[in-house]
């Protein structure tokens, strides 16, 4: 142990380079985004599913609804209250939610995650 | 002592990393339980048959501009980008060739002229035997178990092209560039597609599932017939019966689904 000091040096600076991102950025955190409601939607009081369940699985129920509409036929969602639904990302989901950019795009830009949805769906079904 | 440090060490090490499993193992299987309370349905107004065909009669479609609002109707509501220039890039689902073009099997060296000059309407032949769903590396085109018609899920295709080269009536387009900017006339209703996907003609599955019949029998005032092959009496097996009609390469045993009336 005669490179003690050597060591020693080097794991602090070593320490100070991997943490740096860490306490670079502290305190600058981007606050969570706050989504808008069209009037539509806040009328609405609820979506397809709860507002619980749509906001953490509504990736997996696209994509249940992608699946049965293109290879299945089957066009049509029953929720749990009963209610029906047309399953369309365009013409379902944007006619409520016809406000993408502060709607879905808040979020999915906060969490840096890019769905490729938009590349062939068309976002303003209304012409917005 | 050495040895026993070690010993106690390694114990320790284990049982830690046992205590750490059995969280993990706790939330695995937690996972997947209760599945959400809904379920999902064909529409009530959908159009059903075992496998979906069409008669062309093409004695009532006698020039280009016959066919003309047929194939705009479907470029309409599909949002086939018809502004492209390049030949080679074109997209097509539906559309006008001359009968040597179509039917390359009939070796007939002097046709009856005026069936030779008529126009004829090519489409996706929604083949029973579908070669392009053979070749499909990702199950991106199927042959749907409920109708028969060769759809595409444009979400799996890769751009492989291996359809466009199994298909013998080449009824299928590659997006070698983005369409929506060659789009004329949008659809809010339906999805475009983009760059490095292989499209085709649908049969109309969107306007069926919705009980419509197809655009282009829609615009074809009679022209065309759709119904079920394997329904005896379809409007399509009536007009079997009574008329003479061809299909494109049945050699090759794809068995298409669109028959023409000449």
């Amino acid at each position: 142990m005669k490179d003690k000091k050597k060591i020693l040096a080097g794991l602090v600076v070593f320490i100070a380079v991997i943490t740096f991102p860490f306490w670079f950025n502290m305190g600058k955190a981007a606050p969570a985004p706050e989504l808008e409601l069209t009037a539509e939607a806040k009328a609405a009081k609820s979506c397809v599913m709860p507002t619980e369940y749509m906001k953490v699985e509504h990736m997996q129920l696209l994509d249940v609804w992608r699946h049965n509409v293109v290879r299945r036929g089957e066009r049509m969602f029953v929720n749990t209250d009963g209610k029906l639904f047309n399953m369309s990302l365009s013409n379902t989901c944007l006619d409520c939610h016809s406000n993408k950019e502060k709607f879905c795009d808040r979020c999915h830009d906060y969490a840096s995650v890019r769905p490729y949805c938009w590349d062939c769906h068309i976002d303003s079904p209304k012409g917005e | 002592m050495k040895n026993s440090r070690r010993r106690f060490l390694q114990m320790a090490g284990v049982s830690a990393l046992g205590l750490g499993a059995k969280p993990m193992l706790n939330a695995f299987a937690a996972g997947g339980g209760e599945g959400p309370d809904y379920h999902v349905a064909t529409g009530e107004d959908a159009l059903t048959a075992k496998q979906w065909a069409m008669v062309i009669d093409t004695r009532k479609l006698q020039t280009a501009e016959d066919l003309e609002p047929i194939v705009e109707a479907c470029n309409k509501i599909h949002n086939i980008p018809t502004a492209i220039q390049n030949k080679n890039h074109e997209i097509k689902w539906i559309w006008e060739t001359h009968y040597h073009n179509a039917f390359t099997d009939k070796t007939n060296n002097f046709l009856n002229e005026e069936v030779a000059h008529r126009p004829f309407l090519l489409l996706c032949n929604h083949c029973e035997n579908p070669p392009c769903v053979r070749a499909c590396p990702t199950q991106a085109t199927f042959k749907r178990e409920s109708d028969g018609i060769v759809l595409m899920d444009f979400h799996r295709c890769i751009g492989c092209r291996f359809c466009m080269a199994a298909c013998p009536f080449g009824a299928r387009s590659f997006n070698f560039r983005d369409p929506r900017p060659f789009i004329e006339e949008n659809s809010e209703e339906f999805p475009t597609r983009m760059k490095g996907v292989v499209e085709k003609c649908n049969f109309c599955a969107e306007r069926l599932a919705v009980g419509k019949m197809p655009a282009c029998v829609e615009a074809s005032k009679g022209a065309i017939a759709f119904g079920d092959l394997y329904d005896e009496h379809s409007e399509v097996r009536e007009l079997l019966k009574e008329n003479y009609t061809i299909r494109r390469k049945q050699t090759l045993g794809t068995e298409p689904s669109v028959y023409y009336i000449v």
